[in-house]
């Protein structure tokens, strides 16, 4: 891949994939471990004339990409647990108006304050299950600096393919580390924008399905003037409580994602022969994973891996492969247990599921992982 | 045109004796009875029957407009030149 | 007719959904003849709400609207300022909206002086949740939060808003509505953060609670329970007791947030 070699940090690189996007806004809020997401692109936004701010709060910074993003602009906000937390209202605004964004979590140790400074992987519900109602969920886990880069600008694309938020899940400790990355060439990497309307004015409807289950969406100002609201609506914008205009809105907010696999499904699938093992694990934790396995490898112990880079929608065919091969299944997670519960519903009892699980602030070693590997195998 | 025109909206139009151009149109539809407007008129050209406005001395109206200004619904307009009125 | 709306209205919205003899139709009629007054595009006009009462408002009238949630009218229009800072961005939010759950945001986009209109429908209570007290709402007052009568105190939202920055600040009421018609186009027109407070009622729930009167009680209450500024200062003390002070409070000129963030960019550019 040509393009330009950098030294950068986690949050740096996703800052830097996000102008590759083509985001133009950022609205945000200090918060560690995320800060230098904010700060990189209050450097550079303004280079590219976009427009930085930090706002007065967490669910401020929310609402002030929602507002960009309806003038045209592709926007980011960048926080942590608390500060996620905060957020979740508006995340769901915009999953019921159907407005692109991206929201980035640096995980780090929760609930609550927490671990400020320390990794944690217990967000990844809250990013399926976090606001309330129904709505569709997308998260995206790298676990690389080159791939917060490369998931950043996946993460933009889907948003604005599907018209909905997007999360980018990653933590302190990816966040924060440095790794040599590519940035690629402009036009090398595909950039996906918002469908927009081509009717005349007149005729536009905001929420209008006629030609596919994402409506096109036309920017405020640009002459297309419509409604927007939280309420349920009916294709035209406006407010309806009618039972049979509020069940199939709902309905086609989450087929967004699950008549999507192909575009959002995105995962590693490593297979060894005579595998009885197999571990299932995302983010930092995955790197601790990969280094287990070699080192099992080596002990005598074949094991195989699943890596979920897109953890929502949850990669079900692959987990389901490993849990028909192996007898168990080890899921190493810096929480008390979330994916987990995933892989064991996805599997239906095909194998035994056993947890790696740490919060106290320090990663899952390779060894952590191991010794649970040896145990069962 | 006004709203209730554009809208096809059925109205009810008062046009004083005089023909000279003062008239009140109200669109019952929109009419909550609020009687806003039935309290501030200052000629107390209007009434309230069944919960809706109806005008009831449409020659003492001096097109001062305060009820189509007050109204919360767009339920009344007045049209025609301002005069001078009996309570001034 | 005095003024035709019609050109300003979405097609078939009403009747609205605002009680018989709520004033909010009062305000929202002077903001569209002060949109008329300035000469705004419609296309190139944005009005952004909170949840209640007021903010039920946008979906009514003919221009980019967004209906945001809870108290979050502010921070929604700032991204929307920001992103296209030569859109015309006008908030409406209720005194509970703008001020109880909003407050945090009230007070720092008056700070900030970011180029929007802020009109406050204060009409002293949670109208759309059935009249419960908010920070408006005079001590004393009934509410179906404070059925012993409020405990609390009232915002002034003129100090509040003067106070944290703001640069045109202005009362007015719904009985004097052509007064509050022109200071809505001031507002509009000013090019920095505008807050007009604009006193109406609730006859459903506040009026009803604390024997008020009739909607038009309520509404002959403004004329004789406020003073104009210029007025006031031919009052005595004695004449004063109890009034409400209504007019212009101020207009100053101070640098404004986009404009300021502009020179951000062109210095970024620059350097």
């Amino acid at each position: 891949m040509s393009g330009k070699e950098v030294f950068y940090q986690g949050n740096e690189a996703c800052a830097e994939g996000a102008l590759y996007a083509g985001c133009r806004f950022f609205g945000g809020y200090p918060i560690t471990p995320s800060t230098e997401v904010a700060e990189f692109l209050s450097r550079r936004l303004p280079k590219v004339g976009g427009a930085f701010i930090q706002m007065e709060d967490e669910i401020a910074a929310m609402a002030s990409i929602i507002g960009a993003s309806l003038v045209g602009k592709k926007s980011l906000t960048a926080t942590s647990g608390p500060g996620m937390s905060l957020k979740l209202e508006n995340i769901g605004f915009a999953c019921i108006t159907e407005v692109p964004c991206v929201i980035v979590n640096v995980m780090r140790g929760g609930p609550s304050t927490g671990l400020p400074t320390g990794p944690g992987q217990s967000d990844v519900m809250q990013a399926k299950w976090g606001t309330h109602g129904d709505h569709p969920a997308i998260a995206l886990a790298p676990a690389s600096v080159q791939e917060i880069f490369d998931e950043t600008v996946r993460a933009f694309n889907i948003s604005e393919r599907l018209r909905t938020p997007v999360i980018l899940l990653t933590d302190e400790i990816i966040g924060h580390m440095r790794e040599k990355i590519v940035i690629p060439e402009e036009g090398e990497l595909e950039i996906w924008d918002r469908p927009r309307p081509e009717c005349p004015p007149e005729e536009y409807l905001p929420y209008d399905i006629s030609k596919g289950i994402v409506p096109p969406m036309a920017d405020f100002g640009s002459g297309y003037r419509y409604h927007v609201t939280g309420l349920n609506h009916d294709a035209s914008g406006f407010p309806t409580n009618k039972p049979s205009l509020v069940q199939p809105e709902e309905e086609r907010l989450m087929a967004k994602v699950t008549e999507n696999l192909d575009i959002l499904e995105k995962y590693e699938h490593f297979t060894k022969d005579g595998a009885k093992i197999g571990v299932v694990a995302y983010g930092s934790s995955a790197r601790s994973t990969k280094a287990a396995i070699q080192q099992a490898q080596e002990e005598g112990i074949p094991v195989d891996f699943v890596r979920p880079i897109t953890l929502w929608p949850y990669p079900v065919k692959p987990t389901i492969e490993m849990g028909e091969k192996v007898d168990y299944i080890v899921v190493p997670e810096m929480n008390l247990g979330q994916m987990i519960d995933e892989v064991q519903r996805c599997i239906e009892g095909r194998a035994k599921v056993v947890g790696v699980n740490r919060v106290d602030g320090d990663p899952i070693t390779p060894e952590n992982i191991l010794e649970k590997i040896r145990e069962v195998a | 045109m006004s709203i209730a025109k554009a809208l096809k909206e059925e109205t009810i139009v008062s046009e004083n004796s005089e023909k000279d151009g003062r008239k009140i149109t109200i669109t019952p539809r929109y009419c909550k009875g609020c009687e806003i407007c039935v309290k501030l008129c200052p000629e107390s050209v209007l009434e309230i029957k069944d919960f809706k406005i109806h005008v009831a001395r449409i020659d003492d109206c001096t097109a001062c407009m305060l009820c189509e200004l007050r109204c919360p619904d767009f339920a009344i307009e007045v049209d025609g030149k301002a005069k001078k009125g009996k309570s001034s | 007719m005095a003024f035709n709306y019609d050109e300003y209205m979405r097609p078939g919205k009403l009747p609205h959904i605002w009680c018989p003899g709520c004033a909010h139709g009062i305000v929202m009629k002077s903001i569209i003849r002060a949109i008329d007054r300035v000469g705004l595009e419609k296309d190139r006009t944005v009005i952004v709400s909170g949840i209640g009462c007021a903010s039920r408002m946008p979906g009514y009238v003919d221009f980019n609207t967004l209906h945001t949630t809870h108290g979050r009218s502010l921070p929604f229009a700032t991204g929307v300022k920001m992103a296209d800072p030569s859109l015309n961005v006008i908030c409406v939010a209720g005194d509970g909206d703008a001020l109880a759950i909003g407050g945090n945001h009230f007070i720092h986009s008056c700070r900030r002086n970011i180029d929007i209109t802020m009109i406050v429908f204060n009409n002293n209570v949670y109208g759309m949740t059935g009249g419960q007290f908010s920070p408006t709402t005079p001590h004393g007052k009934l509410a179906s939060t404070t059925p012993y009568g409020n405990p609390d105190y009232a915002f002034d939202v003129v100090e509040l808003s003067m106070g944290a920055g703001a640069t045109y600040v202005s009362r007015g009421t719904v009985y004097h509505a052509v007064p509050l018609e022109r200071q809505i186009a001031d507002g509009i027109t000013h090019k920095g953060l505008s807050v007009i407070d604009a006193l109406c009622t609730c006859p459903t729930t506040y009026g009803r609670r604390n024997k008020l009167g009739s909607a038009t009680d309520m509404i002959m209450w403004f004329k004789d329970n406020t003073v104009g500024i210029k007025a006031a200062e031919k009052l005595s003390p004695e004449e004063m007791e109890g009034k409400i002070l209504t007019g212009v409070f101020r207009k100053d000129i101070k640098p404004e947030y986009c404009e300021e963030y502009q020179k951000i960019i062109e210095m970024a550019q620059g350097a």
